[in-house]
């Protein structure tokens, strides 16, 4: 069923698109996927009276688990366990689950023994320091929110460690003699500002790196050159955000891209032109829509919609709840596939962020299903620390603790002077 | 992953019998003792006994634990303790190899392997052999093509990349690694002679490969570039053609754009005339997105331009608004929100639509036809 080529997929279902309601469509559509994977667990029957239900209870035992112990399956994944801490955290607290105390505390050892003496977070303990690793133990550790968990992270040797990763091209290695892309300056940006590290030297000519990852699709590339990709024009246009220089990117070609990217009939998102959709997208490029939202009305632009984001909010919810959902817990790439700690945390990201449309003065929600499908609308308040409005980081993963963790800054870090 | 798993039980199963078996010693001499092909442990070897295994240091109160098999916790143990000696041997290095096979993303691996190469003087040709091998296995992961790059770069030959590229792309046309991995070489040893030709093998496979579009674009914008009027008049028959054969292709038109944008979709003569034709027989949501945009080109560019008078600013108008309203409410109205914002902000910026509502009949037979399809 599943079609190689995203333009077959559209002409064997044309029939379809004749004088049928999209919620009976979509509930066909996957009942007809469903049948054609062979899948053996049995439908749940609210999925088919278009109330579709998110299995929070499963997936909150999915989760829970998850971060005392994994199988064999994850030896693979051996090298990222921060990510695996945030994955998970960062899920439990979409579906406004409590972190245990202990746990916590837990958590907070562990990624303190990923920490490298040199400065940065690695995969695992006595592993070498990596901006990906790096990346999620910070916002693991902001996540936790304690004191505890602040004083985690060493603040000087991580501004060591990000100079020594930083490139005379104004790009960033993801480790000591490692590989270039765009996730390096998001990680580093991310990681810098959270943590009051930040300076403009640390950035310099990162700025222009990272435009030249615009490609003539109008979405970004890994590296210039490439295709324009979901994951990485996130990455780029998130950090560029950060570094209060959206507004350089050509935000028009930018969002034609991305509004492209959603599937018409799955509702989903894909990662690149012509290729199938997969839930982690959901995240990656349904995410990017308030990110342009917001530097669209910063650059003047009158006429912005004040309840929607330019995208199907209720079919990408669609999409994740009927055909993303592990019956058991987890959510999933495509109906088929195995569920995972990396597309549950980015589907339920992408399902919030498709809930919830506002700012600090505007709130708008649009749940599809029971009412207590809701996820949390991510943290919103007045100005942080560094006087840039924080409302739009409300809905983004990373870059809403960017908001988040410089609101609730505790003592120590907000009357620190930044380093370097 | 299975076939580790079922040497790891066999060896365990040895290790019970011995300990009951109080015939044992019957048993030394038997083959299965000294078997070479039994996968021994590195605790278990006798080359190996100078050396203290290191446990993972996980703490008290471990999180996210993963629950190894005995091998992969033998052999990290192993590979921690070399790491701690920063031990360079031979010995070392066929052990880095095991520990990638169980975790080829291991980036601390994978660096150490090359400070051993180095420091061992090791044939990188062999180690070409090696990384071919282990791409061809997990050609979708980060570590294995910056590896493979460092060596090509230490050799400084770049020969045999483009065939291993394709023949990777010949199992997965996208992937992503392969592609940036291909356009590191040819820019870094100027290999462009033969690429556009690759490019349009693979579009002729496949013409809704999108990683060829861009592959095109990128082979074109760094040799003969776009300013070529000759030049974008050949590319824009190309993709006008290939839009004959596959109409709902968006790659093709997404190019048509992409390559056009920043002298002005209206630039090049006849296009728009060219594209008003094909919307007769092979019109798509992507056709009609191209129409508005050189609509709202002409709109922008005729600011400039003082032979374009006002009816005629009004008329483009129209017609953009027209289309923006068929897409959000008709053609693609999974991108209604997007249209509609379009709209809005077109009109915003060009003055109002006339009072009425009703689609205005062309005021002149030869201007244009019903946008309606």
């Amino acid at each position: 069923m599943w079609q190689r080529d995203g333009g077959q997929l559209f002409k064997k279902n044309f029939f379809f698109s004749f004088c049928v309601k999209r919620a009976v469509l979509r509930c066909l559509f996957v009942h007809f996927l469903l049948h054609s994977s062979y899948q053996l667990f049995v439908i749940n029957p609210s999925f088919l009276c278009f109330r579709p239900a998110l299995l929070r209870e499963q997936h909150y035992q999915y989760l829970k688990k998850g971060l005392r112990h994994l199988s064999d399956a994850y030896e693979c994944l051996d090298a990222s366990r921060p990510w695996l801490c945030f994955w998970i955290l960062h899920s439990l607290e979409l579906l406004e689950e409590p972190i245990p105390t202990a746990v916590a505390s837990d958590v907070c050892q562990f990624l303190a023994r990923c920490q490298s003496p040199t400065g940065g977070f690695a995969g695992g303990p006595g592993q070498h320091a990596h901006l990906a690793p790096t990346y999620a133990a910070v916002n693991a550790l902001c996540i936790i929110g304690t004191e505890e968990a602040y004083n985690v992270i060493n603040r000087e040797k991580l501004l060591d460690f990000l100079w020594s990763v930083k490139q005379p091209d104004g790009s960033f290695v993801m480790h000591v003699g490692g590989e270039v892309d765009v996730r390096s300056a998001y990680c580093a940006a991310s990681v810098a500002s959270l943590t009051n590290i930040l300076t403009p030297k640390l950035f310099e000519d990162t700025t222009n790196w990272i435009l030249s990852c615009q490609n003539w699709e109008g979405g970004l590339s890994g590296v210039p050159g490439l295709e324009a990709h979901g994951g990485y024009t996130f990455c780029g246009t998130a950090a560029l955000v950060i570094l209060g220089k959206e507004h350089m990117l050509d935000l028009k070609a930018l969002l034609r891209w991305v509004v492209s990217r959603q599937m018409r009939f799955e509702g989903g998102f894909q990662g690149r032109c012509n290729k199938l959709v997969d839930g982690c997208y959901s995240f990656w490029q349904a995410g990017l829509l308030p990110l342009l939202h917001r530097a669209l009305f910063k650059e003047g632009e009158s006429e912005l919609s004040r309840q929607r984001w330019m995208f199907e909010q209720q079919a990408l919810q669609e999409y994740i709840l009927l055909c993303c959902q592990n019956p058991a817990g987890g959510l999933l790439d495509k109906p088929g596939k195995s569920r995972d700690f990396y597309h549950t945390c980015y589907c339920l990201s992408g399902l919030s962020i498709a809930q919830h449309f506002g700012n600090m003065d505007l709130h708008h929600e649009m749940i599809l299903g029971k009412e207590e499908n809701r996820l949390v609308r991510l943290q919103q308040g007045c100005e942080g620390e560094t006087g840039q409005c924080g409302w739009i980081h409300s809905e983004i993963d990373g870059f809403v603790f960017t908001y988040f963790f410089l609101f609730h800054v505790p003592p120590g870090y907000s009357r620190s002077t930044p380093l370097g | 992953m299975s076939g580790v798993e079922e040497t790891l039980n066999e060896s365990v199963d040895i290790k019970e019998d011995k300990e009951f078996d109080v015939e044992a010693e019957d048993h030394i001499g038997d083959d299965y003792f000294v078997d070479p092909t039994r996968y021994l442990f590195y605790r278990d070897r006798k080359e190996w006994a100078d050396l203290e295994p290191v446990p993972q240091d996980d703490g008290p109160n471990p999180v996210v634990k993963i629950a190894y098999s005995e091998k992969f916790s033998d052999v990290y143990d192993y590979f921690r303790a070399l790491l701690k000696n920063d031990e360079r041997s031979d010995r070392a290095f066929a052990l880095t190899a095991e520990a990638i096979e169980l975790n080829a993303a291991n980036y601390t691996v994978w660096h150490y392997r090359r400070v051993l190469l180095q420091a061992l003087s090791k044939d990188l040709r062999e180690e070409m052999r090696y990384i071919t091998a282990i791409i061809e296995e997990q050609p979708k992961n980060y570590q294995v093509w910056h590896h493979r790059r460092m060596v090509v770069e230490w050799l400084n030959d770049p020969s045999e990349e483009l065939e291993f590229i394709a023949d990777i792309l010949s199992q997965d046309a996208k992937n992503y690694h392969a592609w940036q991995h291909r356009q590191w070489v040819i820019q870094e040893y100027k290999l462009w002679d033969n690429e556009l030709k690759f490019v349009e093998n693979l579009l002729e496979d496949d013409v809704r490969n999108n990683s060829a579009w861009n592959q095109r674009h990128f082979v074109i914008s760094h040799t003969t570039g776009f300013s070529d009027p000759a030049i974008v008049e050949r590319e824009i028959q190309y993709c006008l053609s290939q839009i004959r054969k596959a109409p709902h292709n968006e790659s093709a038109w997404n190019y048509l754009k992409g390559m056009l944008q920043d002298r002005g979709l209206s630039s090049p003569p006849g296009l728009l005339e060219r594209v008003l034709e094909l919307k007769e027989t092979h019109c798509s949501p992507y056709l009609l997105a191209f129409l508005f945009d050189c609509y709202e080109d002409a709109l922008e560019n005729s600011n400039q331009k003082e032979n374009v008078g006002e009816e005629e600013r009004k008329d483009i108008l129209r017609k953009a608004l027209e289309i923006c309203d068929l897409l959000a409410n008709e053609k693609d109205t999974i991108r209604k929100e997007y249209w509609l914002f379009l709209g809005r902000s077109l009109e915003n910026k060009s003055g109002s639509r006339g009072p009425s509502d009703k689609p205005p009949e062309p005021s002149d037979p030869a201007s244009g036809q019903q946008e309606m399809s």
